[in-house]
């Protein structure tokens, strides 16, 4: 009867890290960009108007999005933000599970919401419509309402 | 003459005082979970944390087992989970933990223990053997192989490893992942991968290029703060995952 001695130094399974290297470098980029858009973001809304944060308004927000380099730059930091907390989380599962399943299903959760919130997002973004509402020109300025 | 005697007495006198060690006792013979036991010993300044151990197998309880070996921070053998920090117990005084407090001795975390403070290193050994830890070249080793002063500072500091596990067992991703290659295997990598006179750091860069390779490390510093020997553990990571991307040394 043959007995079959496991190796004492087979060598470990290997699995392709690419992806884990490319993640990697993708939090250091985006941690970066996001902090000069948030930033930017932060002392636009809330600093550099007159009125601080009372300025922010329906009709702010409106103007902000009737502008295209608003819309990219509230894009990015959306699409950055969400995929690099995404993937911040992704390592804690991954630093915290010990059962594979429960794994594979907090990561799924995981990205199916950022997928959704992305596309949510990314929809409201580029679709924003202030006029949908008749009323609108009352408290907006007409240069927003060009229809 | 007396005076001189009195004297030399006085420096001899080591004071002695009186601790607590809550020891981790396990006998997988008996016990289906580890438990804590506390002995009181009688220890001197001059004490460390494995001199109280030592006192504790050969006078109050000779079934502790715990591995030790040149007892002077060189072998490696005895690290351990002391008041919830990995160090050496050979190379921790005793009055230097706070000793009006009971002193908690545990065995290093995410290796399974074997009895007592004694763990299953060969994952750990598994880890060290996956990364090639030897000088390849592809010359014949007939003549020195020379190496300036430079080139041998870029590897110095991971040549003082001791492979005590301090730093992998205080890792949180070697906690639950032992897959992981863990801090010491990636510096014993490290220790090659930057040898001029070494011709297989891209082997090895490859190795560590893996899903659980250097970018599972969250940079949480834990390594760095266990290691006995100052390694700058964390360091030498960010110097292989630097490498990794540029694909050579």
């Amino acid at each position: 009867m043959a007995i079959i001695i496991e190796q004492p130094d087979a060598p470990r399974s290997r699995k392709s890290a690419q992806w884990e290297k490319r993640a990697w470098i993708f939090m250091r980029i985006s941690g970066v960009l996001l902090l000069v858009l948030i930033i930017g973001h932060l002392s636009v809304n809330l600093v550099l108007p007159e009125r601080g944060v009372k300025a922010i308004d329906f009709a702010f927000v409106a103007g902000k999005w009737a502008d295209p380099f608003w819309q990219v730059y509230d894009g990015l930091m959306l699409w950055l933000a969400l995929i690099h907390g995404t993937n911040g989380m992704r390592t804690l599962v991954n630093d915290y599970t010990e059962r594979e399943w429960l794994r594979k299903a907090l990561n799924i959760t995981l990205w199916v919401t950022a997928g959704l919130l992305i596309l949510l997002g990314t929809l409201v973004i580029t679709t924003f419509d202030p006029c949908i509402d008749p009323e609108v020109h009352t408290y907006l300025p007409d240069l927003v309402c060009k229809g | 003459m007396s005076t001189a005697v009195e004297s030399v007495k006085e420096i001899a006198e080591v004071p002695s005082f009186q601790v607590t060690l809550f020891v981790r006792r396990f006998d997988p013979e008996n016990d289906a979970e580890p438990k804590w036991q506390d002995f009181d010993v009688t220890v001197f300044g001059t004490d460390r944390v494995l001199d109280a151990l030592h006192k504790i197998k050969w006078e109050l309880d000779g079934s502790l087992t715990f591995r030790r070996s040149c007892a002077h921070g060189v072998c490696g053998s005895d690290a351990m989970r002391i008041n919830g920090r990995n160090r050496l117990a050979c190379k921790t005084l005793i009055k230097d933990l706070d000793i009006t407090q009971p002193i908690y001795v545990e065995p290093i975390k995410g290796l399974k223990v074997e009895k007592d403070l004694v763990v299953d290193m060969n994952p750990f050994y598994q880890a060290y053997r996956d990364v090639k830890p030897f000088l390849i070249a592809s010359d014949s080793p007939t003549k020195e192989r020379i190496q300036s002063p430079e080139d041998r500072a870029r590897f110095d500091d991971t040549t003082k490893c001791i492979l005590c596990a301090a730093c992998t067992t205080s890792c949180p991703v070697f906690w639950t992942d032992n897959q992981y290659f863990g801090p010491a295997a990636i510096v014993n990598a490290h220790r090659f991968i930057f040898d001029s006179r070494d011709e297989a750091a891209e082997v090895r860069l490859d190795i560590l290029n893996d899903k659980e390779g250097v970018w599972r490390c969250r940079t949480t510093f834990n390594c760095t703060e266990a290691c006995p020997r100052g390694i700058e553990v964390t360091k030498a990571i960010a110097e292989v995952k630097q490498a990794v991307l540029r694909g050579r040394a």
